[in-house]
């Protein structure tokens, strides 16, 4: 398969008046291949909006390159830089962005009349796009009439009715209630099997990114966390950040000495782990709650008691005091336990992370400052 | 239970009476400002000695002045919404969109249109470009050895010229506040759709801009029907009259009388008909479209590169604002300083007497004291008067609260001059035999009935936002329906009254359209005091008078800026 975004390098820096210069996006590299569906999944501040403006050429970049389809679009060692109307792509925005002097049929047909083409084929191909939106009784109607997700869908009818390569969706669905996010995330995917255009998705929710996505893109405060396929970067995060952002996630700080593996600050208990070879004396044990094995005192492994019981409709969670801290466990509501009760927890295949520095945490302030 | 019952019955009666007497007042009052003068207007032009007759309304119909008049009015109202409806959005866009630099200065001069009276404006092109006398016809006249003057303001176009000058403001306000909310999406994702900035601009922005370019023309369209003091100064010499210069004329030559003013009163018919044209014209096209396009993330509308064109662009932008907003001002200034008019600008020609003159004039000081007492005690009053109708309206919601606030918007619909008429024929006895005639009374009275709507609208804003809960939280915690009228909402409301009372007293300060029909030898007002100088052929003595009263404005201004900064700060 052909790779046909591709980013080089590419950095982009915004001088601002208070804090100097912002980092936005800082050396991405990556290769977005033919006919994929591809996320940039991502708190507010980290770069995804960005990277996805300078692709439809809506920024320029301080640094690097972009090529789009085998064609170079932006570089800043060329000079080069296609506006956004020659990059030949379709975008669907947050906020829909339907033109409210115009009818459905007239905003799906706007490309094409940029394109100057003739009335019966700017038709044809019009009714296509409506009739794969389900929007072909509403051609006449004007978007203020209409739902907000009859807008998406004029907007999503606009951005396929010129067949584009690659489609951009900047948090398509996040204006929509979630019930109408789940029909419209799954009428995307029927689109992009239909016409076969490459899907570069836009979101902050990792559900959504997930369920959607061949392939993403973590990132955080200006920089690449991660690139990998949902199921990987959910069971193989390369970081702390990665691994909260992607799903629930429980934390005990260990400290490592002869062999052992110990609750920070206690060294009456140790935890029965595998160590890996490059850990530091001080680490950072990650699991999701639900995979901690919750068993009978009787049990082997490590010793404690039921701190608190929560009952969440769909499992019961449990807060298990380790040392000094509390490790949160998910279980089925047929794992029964009192609040008091002694029990005994096992880790299985945890993640090992360094301690976090603070340093990342003031930086990340500063961002949200920006 | 039973007792809280009753005592609940017996507030609530309670409250219904004080409710009840506000409404009445609120009715009464309105009645006696604002609805008899318009009744006296209609009743004057139809009714001669109590009979129906339309003779008096046809004669003036079909007299030709009166119909050139009309036809002078609707071109130059006309025009000047054209061409000041291009300027603004050409200058919104400038400021909105682009990356045009020195936004800041472009938008300080913008203010100064709304600062300082068109006449002043038109006095200094007459300086300027009178077509015998003009400054610089006669300069550019021998600079360029031409065999005539280049240039003469005393014309249609002059006037239509000066009002543009002082009425495009009105479009660029509304669109550039448009432009700025408006969602950049919709434009990017037309650059999407393949579209070049040009076409972005034409197809997609413009037609949304649509709704706001109307408005802001169709508020150039009323003022300028209405418009008194530019046609007056500027059209007078050549005959060039306008309706409303026209019922001034027709009441000035007939020095009073009653016959004048029954004759203006005809004329007014005509005026507020052509005025509540464009009031229906207006109604119809802003209810048609108003598109919702303030949504999504607040994102920096991306400023549209202007690169080559950018210093030609900006110089003719400041060259154009520095033109038609300083340079007249600067004008006034210079001939305040001349021995005697007609002399050139040189520096051994400048002198301080006019000023001397001017002030050792009988009534010079008494016309700002007059302005000053005027605008003050106009402010005041309408202030609270305003506050009350618009409680009433807002909270009270009595039957025919509809009318109500017809009632105290619709003098601001009324052309000035027509108003002063109805408040002539109402106060020469008509009301309880009281006759105020010559009196600051009856300026005061007009003054009330023209600004009334600008508090009433203020509080009322201000009225939407106090939640019933909060009132009913102080009933709860004991307080009578009075108290918590004077302790919760009237102290919420206050910043919103103080700031109503300025919106008045600042316009009443250089008002000249409504005065300059009611003044009396002793109750001249600042703005009648330069006019009638200049009428009188004293140009650099108005010229001093006049430079006196900008500095006032720019005073009073600044006060009022200073207030309003630290009330936001709080």
């Amino acid at each position: 398969m052909a790779d046909q975004v591709i980013l080089r390098n590419v950095t982009k820096r915004f001088a601002t008046k208070t804090l100097g210069d912002i980092v936005a996006v800082d050396n991405f590299n990556l290769a977005v291949h033919e006919g994929e569906c591809f996320s940039f999944l991502g708190p507010s501040g980290c770069g995804k909006s960005t990277t996805l403006r300078m692709i439809a050429g809506f920024e320029d970049l301080t640094e690097g390159e972009i090529e789009l389809c085998g064609r170079l679009v932006s570089s800043s060692a060329k000079n080069l830089y296609i506006p956004p109307e020659e990059r030949g792509l379709g975008m669907v925005f947050q906020a829909f962005a339907v033109w409210p002097h115009m009818n459905v049929f007239e905003n799906v047909a706007f490309p094409l009349r940029i394109q100057k083409l003739g009335n019966t084929e700017i038709k044809e191909r019009v009714n296509k796009a409506l009739k794969h939106t389900s929007l072909t009784d509403l051609a006449e109607t004007y978007p203020g009439d209409l739902s907000g997700g009859q807008q998406q869908r004029i907007a999503l009818a606009r951005a396929i009715v010129t067949n584009p390569k690659v489609m951009l969706l900047d948090e398509p669905l996040s204006n929509l209630d979630p019930k109408l996010r789940e029909t419209m995330r799954f009428e995307i995917k029927e689109l992009q099997r239909e016409f076969g255009f490459t899907i570069i998705f836009v979101t902050h929710d990792q559900s959504e990114a997930m369920a959607i996505s061949d392939r993403m893109m973590v990132c955080d405060m200006g920089k690449i966390m991660q690139i990998d396929t949902p199921e990987n970067l959910y069971n193989k995060p390369v970081n702390r950040f990665v691994h909260n952002f992607l799903g629930e996630s429980t934390f005990i700080n260990v400290d490592v000495r002869e062999g052992k593996v110990y609750p920070k600050g206690d060294g009456s208990q140790a935890i029965k782990l595998e160590i890996p070879k490059d850990a530091a004396p001080q680490m950072v044990v990650a699991t999701r709650p639900n995979e901690i094995e919750l068993l009978a005192a009787t049990e082997e492994g490590f010793k404690t008691r039921i701190e608190k019981r929560i009952f969440l409709t769909d499992r019961t969670e449990y807060l298990v005091p380790v040392g000094e801290q509390l490790l949160k466990i998910q279980t089925p509501h047929r794992v029964r336990f009192a609040q008091g009760d002694a029990c005994v927890v096992r880790f299985v295949d945890p993640m090992w992370y360094p301690m976090d520095d603070e340093e990342a945490e003031k930086e990340r302030a500063k961002r949200q400052l920006f | 239970m039973e007792n809280t019952n009753t005592s609940a019955a017996n507030e609530s009666g309670r409250k219904l009476n004080m409710d009840a007497i506000l409404t009445a007042v609120c009715f009464v009052l309105l009645l006696i400002i604002v609805v008899i003068p318009i009744f006296m207007i209609i009743y004057n032009a139809f009714f001669s000695d109590g009979k129906f007759s339309t003779e008096l309304f046809t004669t003036q119909m079909t007299d030709p002045k009166n119909l050139s008049a009309m036809w002078n009015t609707v071109q130059i109202a006309i025009l000047t919404t054209i061409i000041g409806t291009i300027m603004g959005v050409f200058y919104a866009w400038l400021l909105g969109r682009s990356d045009i630099p020195a936004k800041g200065l472009m938008r300080a001069l913008f203010n100064i249109p709304y600062m300082f009276p068109p006449f002043l404006g038109a006095m200094a092109w007459d300086l300027l470009l009178n077509g015998r006398s003009g400054y610089l016809n006669k300069w550019l006249r021998t600079t360029f050895h031409l065999t005539k003057m280049p240039f003469n303001i005393n014309t249609v176009w002059g006037i239509v010229f000066v009002e543009v000058s002082y009425y495009f403001p009105f479009v660029f306000m509304q669109v550039v506040s448009a432009l700025e909310r408006m969602d950049p999406t919709l434009e990017e994702s037309a650059r999407i759709a393949g579209a070049k900035q040009g076409t972005v601009i034409w197809k997609i922005t413009l037609p949304l801009m649509k709704p706001s370019i109307s408005a802001g023309a169709l508020l150039i369209l009323t003022t300028s029907l209405a418009h008194f003091g530019v046609p007056s100064i500027l059209g007078y010499a050549q005959g060039i009259y306008t309706l409303p210069t026209r019922i001034y004329a027709v009441i000035y030559n007939s020095t009073g009388s009653f016959e004048g003013i029954r004759q203006g009163a005809a004329l007014s018919v005509m005026l507020v008909v052509v005025v509540a044209l464009a009031l229906i014209l207006q109604n119809k096209i802003l209810s048609t479209g108003s598109y919702d396009i303030i949504k999504g993330k607040s994102m920096r509308p991306t400023l549209i590169k202007l690169r080559g064109a950018k210093i030609p662009l900006l110089i003719l932008a400041i060259f154009t604002l520095v033109l038609i907003v300083l340079v007249p001002l600067v004008m006034i200034f210079l001939i305040s300083f001349i021995k005697a008019y007609g002399l050139p600008l040189k520096f051994e020609n400048f002198t301080f007497a006019q000023y001397q003159k001017v002030f050792n004039m009988n009534g010079t000081v008494d016309s700002i004291k007059n302005s000053l007492i005027l605008s003050i005690s106009a402010g005041i009053i309408s202030m609270f008067l305003g506050t009350l109708v618009a409680y009433v309206v807002q909270k009270i919601k009595p039957k025919g609260k509809e009318v109500l606030e017809i009632i105290s918007v619709l003098p601001y619909s009324i052309p000035g001059t027509v108003l002063s008429i109805g408040v002539i024929l109402a106060w020469s006895g008509a009301i309880f035999g009281i006759t105020l005639y010559n009196t600051l009374w009856i300026i005061l009275i007009a003054y009330i009935a023209r600004y009334l709507s600008f508090s009433m609208k203020t509080s009322s804003a201000a009225l939407l936002q106090v939640h019933s809960s909060l009132e009913e939280a102080a009933r709860v915690c004991g307080a009578s329906h009075t108290e918590s009228l004077s302790d919760i909402t009237l102290p919420l409301i206050r910043p919103a009254m103080v700031s109503g009372f300025f919106l008045i007293f600042l316009p009443a300060m250089r008002e000249v359209t409504t005065s300059i029909l009611l003044y009396g030898p002793k109750t001249m007002t600042l703005g009648v005091k330069i006019y009638s100088l200049r009428d009188a052929g004293m140009i650099p003595q108005a010229a001093a008078l006049a430079s006196v009263a900008i500095v006032i404005i720019i005073i009073l201004n600044t006060i009022v800026t200073e207030i309003t900064k630290e009330r936001k700060g709080v």
